[in-house]
């Protein structure tokens, strides 16, 4: 018996995905024009993306409530979508400048695209499990891609010893949760005793593993060095996609299960400030600028765990649950944005080998390539918050959520993380704008590719700095949230 | 031209237009070649003209004896949370805004010829921040204002950090961050009000306070006259926050000195005025003698130090401090008198230590030194100068039927109302500021020239005189003519005094009607504090 036609659409995207990667993969020994493996990946992220439009229209579970498909999930697949679509895009130059293969490395970001796509609509605990595990392989294999390069390897081994030492975390959670409520299925852990100790107990290994995953601090120690050794442009895909995905699923959790919120609240608080200040201290002595960025996405995952502890400081507010998901929602969608745009940047300015990432590089720059300089500030300044940027939007929607469940101390602590921040983040535009070049330092010319992901993100960046009214109503709406 | 015709001329929206035309300008300068510079700067120079024109067209705008907002613009921006794109003016942000124009055009004349490298991002960074400047002072919006208070940032951080002197970086990441610190905090403080309020509007929050719909208690209206007060007391620069302030200042080019010390640190005491008095008035009530306290010091200390500066440049900069702590002493007297003082000394000092600024940078042009001690006897080689600069210090420090004298007369007329003792303190920076302006004038202008670098330098240029000329007037207008500017503030500072009387705290002797009232806590300063509120 074949599952019903609404079932199939709902996890379509997934499917476009995996079918996609698996047809790159077929095709590589025949194709052997790297520019049109390029565009079938290309039109596979998009074919995704658009299908994800369905479940927004026609919402509801799928296969028995394994899945959920809703314009939560919606939202989240149109992002790590967009994020592929944006990678492959920037990429196609890289892997040719690095001599890398591209079909494999295609296939394996569209794989890890699927995976995330299944975490966030995941409405089962082993389901989530088997979107965390198809993002995290493939991201793995990503993180080792220049093999050449002894940081490749260091940065994949690391990512790989660490990540699947956080899976079992996540794994051994999900069993002592079963065991205590009886089933995976999150719809149904409502009923279960919020007090029981062996349910809490999975629900602190199941924040361990996602913490993992989010970079949160105390879990944090991976994230440089793998997004240093890493190829650039997975460092983006990286540090946009699973994140978000991660984030998604704890966010599935803590608005589904009751007795997730009262007992996270605290563990949340502690690691949303422990984050902010181990990211933006890290990051005020980098020289690397991808070991910069690197701690400045620990820190913005600080400010996104905010939010985290409005949503869990509802006690059944719904008003103050939709205002925190709906402030998690637009900066994961803000940063994902930024976060693409400034490591697209870097991956070109690399230059063969990726030699050029030192601060010092990139002097002059503002005088030698405007356009790139410009480019790169306005997605450092969105990470500052200053405003007519998304970010600062997301920001602003965070401090709003924080002070609207009184949490005016965690915003207090955010505020001053932000001039941290601020400090170096205007460093690297000091270095842009206000040093003369070094010497031998030539033009780098940026390909069309690149210039249309960097046109991309800067244009959503100003304009959802300027307009956020129809993201935030859709992301506010009643019922957006879980169906409830 | 009655408000009638003006707002039908301009459809209605005078007030976007004054905002956003530089930024216009700005964008028909990146259309231009960087290397034709003369059109560069000719084009800017006509755009800054053109707005100072269309800022004028505000003042008709703004009727005589009103205290209220005028050409409001009210338009919604963003749904969740309600957020909208309002602006109004009335008679103490209409001459702020005047002023910014004023001297925007001004320092685009004064780097006509000392701007070599990136002509055209140093104009276009000129013209945006006056877009943020007069942002700021026409929003009636929580958010709004923020959001170009904390834009006008980037165009002053590049000004600083990429045509400043020898420490510019270090200059102008220290402004940004002391700025950024102050001003993440008033973030803060704006969603708390809003959580409590529910609007950014700030005429609908006055309202609320006015009508007794919204009671903040006594700790939440602290913190939060905290969260502002600070974020503008780091702008003014109030003691103990002014160490960015002279950092900043010497290391900016001039046309960034002039704009900073001329306009950016009024964005300060205006956020004081607008912001700080009327909405949490006990909370401001309650301090308002520590504030003077800081103020005074402010005075005293910065004219103090400015006496002992080898730096020319430096010592501009700290009187800047001492004339700002007379217009925080004069807001915080709390009386119409004073606050019409401080209003009036905010403009003041804006054209004259703006122009002090550009004859400094005249100076360095030449020579290339802020020093005193490398100067001396420049009267002989350049007589028109030193005319012009005995000119300006001369109204810097106070000269009757000059534009300084009526700001600090003002101020200490209110205060000696309030404190005699205020007023004996902070009359000694004025005395002190005739020691140090005239005696560091004597050194740079009288006596021998020493140096025989200083033997053949060339007088005021054409360009110059008529910068220098212009100021003059205006400060000569303003000394005498001061009632044209002060009839059309007066009522909007007694606005602001009117609004810090909440219906139910007008019988100031009578027993309070709750325990739990903000004036309950009158102990210890109770009976000086009563003052201050019964007025």
């Amino acid at each position: 018996m074949s599952p019903p036609v609404e079932d199939i659409l709902r996890v379509m995207p997934e499917l476009i995905f995996c079918g996609f990667g698996v047809l790159l993969m077929l095709l590589q020994p025949f194709l052997r024009e790297r520019n049109g493996m390029a565009f079938l990946a290309l039109c596979g992220a998009g074919l995704g993306t658009l299908a994800s439009i369905f479940p927004l229209v026609n919402a509801g579970s799928a296969f028995g409530e394994l899945i959920r498909a809703d314009g939560f999930s919606g939202f989240f697949h149109l992002l790590v979508g967009l994020v592929a679509f944006l990678v492959i895009l920037a990429s196609a130059p890289y892997l040719e400048r690095e001599r890398l293969a591209p079909a494999e490395f295609y296939a394996l970001v569209l794989f890890a695209t699927a995976g995330m796509g299944v975490l966030a609509s995941a409405q089962e605990l082993l389901t989530a499990f088997i979107g965390l595990e198809m993002s995290s392989i493939s991201s793995y294999v990503l993180a080792g891609y220049r093999r050449e390069s002894l940081k490749a390897g260091e940065s994949a081994m690391k990512y790989f010893l660490l990540g699947s030492f956080a899976t079992a975390f996540f794994l051994y959670g999900i069993a002592l949760v079963y065991g205590a409520t009886g089933t995976t299925r999150l719809s149904q852990m409502s009923a279960a005793d919020p007090g029981g100790i062996l349910l809490r107990l999975g629900l602190a290994l199941i924040l361990i593993g996602l913490g993992f995953k989010v970079a949160a601090a105390p879990f944090q120690v991976w994230t440089p060095d793998v997004y240093e050794g890493a190829p650039t442009p997975v460092t983006a895909l990286f540090s946009a996609g699973p994140k978000a995905a991660a984030f998604a699923l704890l966010l599935r959790i803590f608005s589904t299960v009751p007795a997730a919120n009262e007992f996270w609240f605290w563990a949340f608080w502690i690691l949303a400030a422990l984050t902010m200040f181990v990211g933006n201290l890290g990051a005020l002595v980098q020289t690397n600028v991808k070991r910069m960025l690197a701690y400045s996405s620990i820190a913005h995952a600080g400010y996104i765990l905010v939010a985290f502890c409005a949503v869990a400081f509802t006690r059944g507010d719904d008003e103050r649950l939709t205002a925190g998901v709906a402030a998690v929602l637009y900066y994961l969608l803000a940063y994902a944005l930024v976060k693409l745009g400034a490591f697209t940047v870097v991956s070109h300015l690399g230059g063969a080998g990726e030699k050029r990432l030192d601060l010092n590089d990139y002097a002059g720059l503002g005088q030698r390539q405007p356009v790139a300089a410009a480019a790169l500030s306005l997605y450092l300044l969105s990470l500052l918050g200053l405003p007519v940027t998304a970010g600062f939007l997301g920001k602003f929607y965070i401090f709003k959520a924080a002070i609207h469940s009184n949490l005016i101390w965690l915003a207090v602590l955010m505020a001053i993380n932000s001039v941290i921040g601020a400090y170096y983040y205007l460093r690297l535009i000091v270095i842009m704008y206000m040093r003369d070049s070094q010497p031998g330092v030539d033009r780098i010319p940026f390909p069309a590719s690149v210039n249309l992901v960097l046109m991309i993100t800067a244009f959503g960046t100003i304009y959802f700095g300027l307009f956020p009214n129809f993201l935030i109503g859709f992301t506010s709406h009643p019922g957006f949230i879980l169906g409830r | 031209m009655t408000p009638a015709t003006l707002h039908f001329v301009s459809g209605g929206h005078l007030l976007t237009v004054v905002i956003f035309f530089p930024a216009l300008g700005a964008l028909a300068l990146l259309i231009l070649r960087s290397e034709d510079h003369e059109w560069i700067r000719r084009v800017s120079f006509t755009v800054a003209a053109a707005e100072f024109v269309l800022s004028l067209l505000l003042i008709p705008g703004v009727p005589l004896g009103s205290g209220t907002y005028h050409l409001e613009e009210f338009h919604p921006w963003i749904a969740s949370p309600p957020i909208q794109y309002h602006l109004g003016v009335d008679g103490i942000s209409l001459f702020l805004v005047i002023l910014t124009t004023f001297l925007t055009p001004i320092s685009i004349l004064a780097s006509w010829t000392s701007i070599h490298a990136r002509v055209k991002e140093f104009f276009v960074m000129l013209l945006l921040l006056e877009v943020g400047i007069v942002g700021v002072f026409l929003s009636l919006n929580l958010f709004l204002f923020f959001l170009f208070w904390e834009v006008m940032l980037i165009p002053m951080y590049f000004l600083i950090g990429i045509w400043g002197h020898e420490r510019r970086i270090y200059a102008a990441v220290k402004f940004v961050l002391y700025t950024m610190a102050g001003s993440i905090l008033m973030l803060v403080g704006i969603l708390w009000l809003y959580n409590a309020t529910g609007t950014f509007d700030l005429p609908t929050i006055q309202q609320m306070l006015q009508g007794g719909l919204l009671a903040l208690s006594p700790r939440a209206e602290t913190l939060l006259f905290l969260a502002f007060f600070v974020a503008f007391a780091i702008k003014v620069p109030l003691f103990p926050f002014h160490t960015w302030l002279p950092d900043a200042h010497v290391e900016a080019p001039t046309a960034g000195s002039v704009i900073l010390a001329g306009v950016l640190l009024k964005m300060g005491t205006y956020g004081m005025i607008r912001f700080c008095l009327p909405l949490f008035p006990d909370a401001s009530r309650r301090y308002a003698p520590a504030i003077a306290v800081l103020a005074i010091i402010g005075i005293i200390y910065g004219a103090l130090v400015a006496l002992v500066q080898p730096n020319l440049k430096k010592l501009v900069a700290y009187s800047s401090v001492s004339h700002l702590g007379f217009v925080v002493l004069g807001i915080f007297a709390l009386q119409n008198i004073s606050m019409q003082g401080a209003v009036f000394q905010m403009l003041a000092h804006g054209i004259s230590t703006g122009a002090l600024f550009l004859l400094v940078g005249m100076l360095y042009d030449r020579r290339h030194t802020f020093e005193i001690d490398d100067y001396g006897g420049l009267a002989t080689p350049m007589p028109r100068l030193a005319a012009f600069f005995l000119f300006v210090a001369l109204s810097s420090l106070g000269l009757p039927m000059l534009n300084g004298f009526v700001g600090e007369y003002l101020v200490l007329l209110g205060t000696y109302q309030v404190h005699w003792k205020w007023t004996a303190w902070a009359a000694t920076g004025v005395i002190l500021s005739a020691c140090y302006l005239l005696w560091s004038y004597q050194r740079v202008f009288f006596g021998e020239v020493t140096n025989d670098k200083n033997r053949a330098l060339a007088d005021a240029s054409a360009r110059e005189r008529w910068i220098l000329a212009s100021m003059a007037v205006v400060i000569l207008w303003m000394g005498i003519g001061s009632p044209f500017f002060t009839r059309r503030f007066a009522t909007s500072c007694q606005t602001v005094l009117d609004q810090m009387q909440r219906p139910w705290a007008y019988e100031a002797a009578a027993p309070r009607p709750t325990a739990a009232g903000p004036h309950a806590s009158s102990s210890a300063l109770g009976s000086s504090l009563e003052r201050f509120g019964s007025r």
